[in-house]
Order: structure tokens, then sequence, then C-alpha cells
């Protein structure tokens, strides 16, 4: 029995083995001298089990009596997870190593929050759920405080550490009261515990409180105070990696919650999220158009997207669970370029993040702010880029669902958002002369912008076969 | 007779007390962190006499994950906070401030 249970989560150990086995090699050997290979050698471990989990068969396989599902939707998710924490690993290293913080902690920390993210998104159990939470939010709190003696940092970590250790105490006491009320804490049980019927006061008020749990976590609004801050503290690198891996994990554990454990009583969760998500949709757009700090405006952005991918999953269907996560493939896509970019805005060795410091950037670096454009274009969800088709996928799922309201609130809020990243594009191409930024980019950013770029473009063909695969990954959740 | 709404009403206000002590409070980060700790705690006690009055033993397991992490977080928090405190020299919540907007 505990031979085929640990054959199915052998990926999470062979990642959670090598995190210690490195941070033992690490300590004992080179310390920050290996710190180089260390960053190489966990990328290409994330790589390598991504594609391995990519290339596993079909089929559903639990373990631990369902505290951990390997089905298609823990698949998608774990691969787009493994992956983009690969690219922003690759691209720390050169940012880290220019700011003097290359630390062989670094991937170490990387690779254990990744562990708890592929954690999260196979969770059947919310022991399960909990566990992983805990271990992807502890790692992230320390890299968010990365930089020690800087002032913006420090008070970002702790920004982060309090307020996403209310919000895990709020989601605990959810999954308390869901216990007593359900008698059991795997998602299989409560699902039984609910039926088809209404649901009891007392498992409302924990469903409730667990949604006000994950929505800190996925930063959807009123929930979303930490963001800002968090991201415009953070090293860059470390943003970069906010922005993309557990974004996706919290929206794969947000899905994993409410279908597997919550799918008899759509109607309760739907209404909640769709407010949510039209909340967070409108105060991203808005609340950016004032930033002038691009890593605040990427924060805002990222609050204004998370409320389109939560508009996937208030249409409770597997259209919108597909929707979902072909808008989550396309956001972290997007995210890696743009990041990969915001990287090396320099001048004279110093970090800029002034939006100001673009102006007239297409005159120094014509091939950098193109990209740049596509990316911004594609964000605002301006077609024919592929932006256009992920805000396209999860607005037809809503209508379909009968929220055109919602529907119509997304439009509105894209529109008013389409004027910050413009603002940028007008300022690269028209702005006023001043002194530009000069900072290189070395050949793994540029591989990292430029392809980004590229899918953006090339992609509306067919979205490389995402959409089809996502619709796979969607049909596991909901059987 | 004690019975199981005893036991959640004083996890409820345990509960509440340490909300109200993350959001009230607006001196020192050391008094926020003893506020999660109670937060946590007040989860325990719901879990514990859940499972006591459910003749199931799976709340007290969760239990003791969930007394393992808030240790674990715990020493995270703290660690940070020196961090904090080296770089600005003060823990006041109130000097938590130079990031805004």
């Amino acid at each position: 029995m505990i031979a085929t249970d640990l054959n199915t989560i052998l990926p999470e150990v062979v990642l959670a083995i090598y995190a210690m086995a490195a941070l033992m090699w690490g300590v004992y050997r080179g310390k920050d001298a290996e710190a180089p290979m260390l960053f190489w050698l966990t990328a290409m471990m994330l790589a390598g089990l991504g594609t391995w989990i990519g290339l596993e068969p079909e089929g559903t396989k639990t373990a631990f009596n369902d505290a951990f599902i390997n089905d298609g939707f823990a698949r998608f998710s774990k691969v787009m997870i493994l992956f983009s924490a690969a690219i922003i690993l690759l691209m720390s290293q050169e940012y880290l190593k220019r700011n003097k913080l290359l630390q062989f902690e670094f991937p170490i920390l990387v690779a254990l929050s990744v562990v708890g993210m592929m954690m999260m998104v196979s969770a059947g159990d919310l022991m399960a759920l909990y566990m992983g939470l805990e271990l992807q939010s502890l790692a992230l709190y320390v890299i968010a405080a990365f930089r020690r003696d800087s002032a913006r940092s420090t008070e970002a970590g702790l920004k982060y550490f309090v307020l996403g250790a209310l919000s895990s105490g709020l989601l605990l006491y959810g999954a308390s009261l869901i216990y007593g009320f359900a008698g059991t804490t795997s998602f299989g049980g409560i699902t039984d515990a609910i039926g088809q019927g209404d649901m009891s006061l007392g498992m409302l008020i924990g469903l409730v409180f667990l949604l006000t749990g994950l929505a800190f976590k996925v930063s959807a609004v009123p929930f979303h105070m930490w963001t800002p801050d968090v991201y415009e503290g953070s090293p860059t690198p470390v943003t970069a990696f906010f922005a993309t891996a557990p974004k996706v994990a919290a929206m794969g554990l947000f899905a994993r919650v409410m279908f597997d454990a919550f799918g008899g009583a759509i109607a309760d969760w739907s209404q909640i999220i769709a407010l949510l998500s039209v909340l967070s949709m409108f105060l991203g757009a808005i609340a950016a158009i004032g930033q002038n700090n691009i890593k605040r405006l990427m924060a805002y952005s990222s609050i204004s997207h998370m409320g389109f991918a939560l508009m996937g999953l208030a249409a409770g269907s597997e259209q919108g669970v597909q929707a979902m996560l072909i808008y989550m493939a396309i956001y972290i896509t997007m995210n890696i370029g743009v990041f990969a970019f915001i990287l090396n805005m320099e001048k004279d060795g110093q970090a800029v993040t002034d939006i100001a410091s673009l102006n007239l950037y297409s005159r120094v670096e014509p091939l950098r702010a193109a990209a740049l454009m596509v990316l911004l274009f594609s964000l605002a969800g301006i077609p024919p880029m592929v932006g256009f088709f992920g805000k396209f996928y999860v607005l037809q799922a809503a209508v379909d669902q009968g929220l055109l309201w919602l529907a119509i609130g997304g439009v509105i809020a894209s529109v008013i958002g389409a004027f910050y990243y413009l603002r940028i594009v007008y300022l690269m191409y028209f702005g006023e002369a001043r002194e530009a930024l000069d900072g290189t980019m070395p050949p793994i950013h540029w591989a990292a912008l430029m392809a980004s770029a590229f899918v953006m473009v090339a992609g509306i063909v067919n979205l490389f076969g995402v959409g089809t695969l996502a619709g796979a990954a969607a049909a596991t959740l909901l059987k | 007779m004690i019975g199981l709404e005893h036991y959640l009403t004083v996890a409820a206000f345990l509960f509440v007390t340490g909300i109200f002590g993350i959001f009230l409070n607006r001196k020192n980060v050391i008094v926020i962190l003893m506020s999660i700790e109670l937060m946590l705690l007040a989860v325990n006690i719901n879990l514990v006499s859940f499972s006591s009055f459910l003749g199931d033993m799976v709340g007290q397991v969760f239990t003791l994950f969930v007394l393992t992490v808030a240790a674990a977080e715990a020493a995270i928090g703290l660690a940070i906070l020196v961090c904090f405190f080296r770089t600005s020299g003060t823990i006041a919540v109130e000097d938590i401030n130079v990031m805004k907007g």
C-alpha cells in the first residue's frame, strides 16, 4: 500500500529530498560559491520534473486515503508551476549576481515553495491543503525579505508574513468548522455530507472563512492590500516569482477546493466568487492608473488579472475551469516576458523602477521596446494578441452560465485597464526626451522577453494547443 | 453540563480576540505575532472539541499538524522581525510605512 502511495507522490518526494540535500550541501560545502551551480541544478531539476509530470499517462491516481490526488488538472497546473519557476530561477541568477545577492538559499527556498505548490494543486483533504499552503507561504515569506539589509525588502517580508499568517488563520478556522459539520476532512467526504441539498449554516460559515483565506492567497479584492507593498519592496526576481507560479498554485487550489469539496453547492460559492472577481477587476484597473512604480503597477495588474481568472471559476462549469487554466497559462507567459524586461531596467548600474524612465525608450533599444509593447498590448487584452483570447474565453464561459453582468463588468474593467498599459507604450514611443536607461540584457533575459513576445503574436493560430490540454484537464476536475 | 457549543463559543471568542489584536494594535509587532498564535490556538480548540464530540481522531491529528506549523511560522516571523529591526531600528507598528500608496 505505502509503496504505491509513495510512487504516486514520487515527483514531490524527489523535489523535497533534493531541496534538503542541496541545503546540506550548500551549508557544509562552498556556501555562496556554489550558488551559480545550485541555480542551474535546481532549474534543471524543476524543468525535468515538469517534463516527467507532463509525460505521465492519462488517468487519476490517489494516495494516502485520497489526501493526494494526481489527475489531469493537477498535472496541467504542476507543469505550469514547474516551468515558470525554472525560467524565473534562471532569470533571477543574473539579477542577483549584479546586485550582490547571489546566495545559495534562494534556489532551495524556491524549490521548497514549489513542493508546497505541487501539494496545493493535488490536495484532496483539508490537512493536505493546509500543509501545502503553509509550506509554500513560509518559503515565500522568507524570499520576500531576501535582501536583508534593505528596509523595503524586510518591510515587504514582514507585511507579507503578518497578512499571510492572518489569512492562514482565517482559512484554518473555516477548515475546522467544515470538519466539525461534515465530520471528515476529505474532500470526497465533504461532498457526501453536503449532498445535493442545502448546506448547514455552520458549513456555510466555514466555507466563507475558507474562501476568505484563499482570496488572500490569490490577492483578490478586498483581500489584496498586501500585494502592492510586497511587489514593490521585494527584490525584482522575487516579485517576478510571486507574479507567476504561486498565482497558478493558488488558483489551482481554489478550483480544487470549490469543485472537489463543494461541487454540490455551486450556487452558494459562485456568487461570492463573482463578487470577488468584479471587485478585483475594477480595483486593479482603477488603482493602477496613478502608479509611477512599474513593480507596483504590475501588482495592480496582477490583481486585475486574478479577477478575470476568478470569473472563469465563478462560471462554475467545465468550460469555466478550462478558460481559467488557459488564462493562467497566458498570464504567466506574459509576466515572464514583462519581468525579463523589468529586471534590466537599470541606469549606471542602479536598478530603476520608475515608469518615467522609459521615456523614448524605443530610440535606445528599438527591439526591446517593441517586444515590451507587444506584451503590454497582450496584457491589456487588445486583439489580435493572445491576451485577448484569454479574456475572450473567460467572458464566454461567464456569458454561457448566465453571468452577463459579470461579463459586461469585465469588458468595462479591461477598457479602463488598457489605459495604463497604453500609457507606457505612449511614453516609450512619444514621450519626452530625457536621460535613457542603459541596462544591458543577458542572453537568458533577452531570450525570455523575445520568446514571450513571440508567443503572444504566434499563439493566435491555435494557442499552441493549450486550449485542448486545458479542456482535458478541466474535464478531470469536474468528472 | 458543558456541551460542544461552549467550546465553540470560547474558540470563537479567542479567534475574534486574535483578529482584533492584529487590527487594533498600534504599538508592537510582537503583539501581532501573539495574536496570530491566539488565532491558531482557537482553531485547535475547535478541532479538538469537534474531534471529541464526533468520536473521530482526524481532528486531533489535524491539531498536531497545526501546532507544528504554528511553531515554524512563529520562528520565521521572528526571524523576519529581527531583520526588520536591524534595518529600521524599531518594531513599532506605525513605523512600518516605507511603502505607501
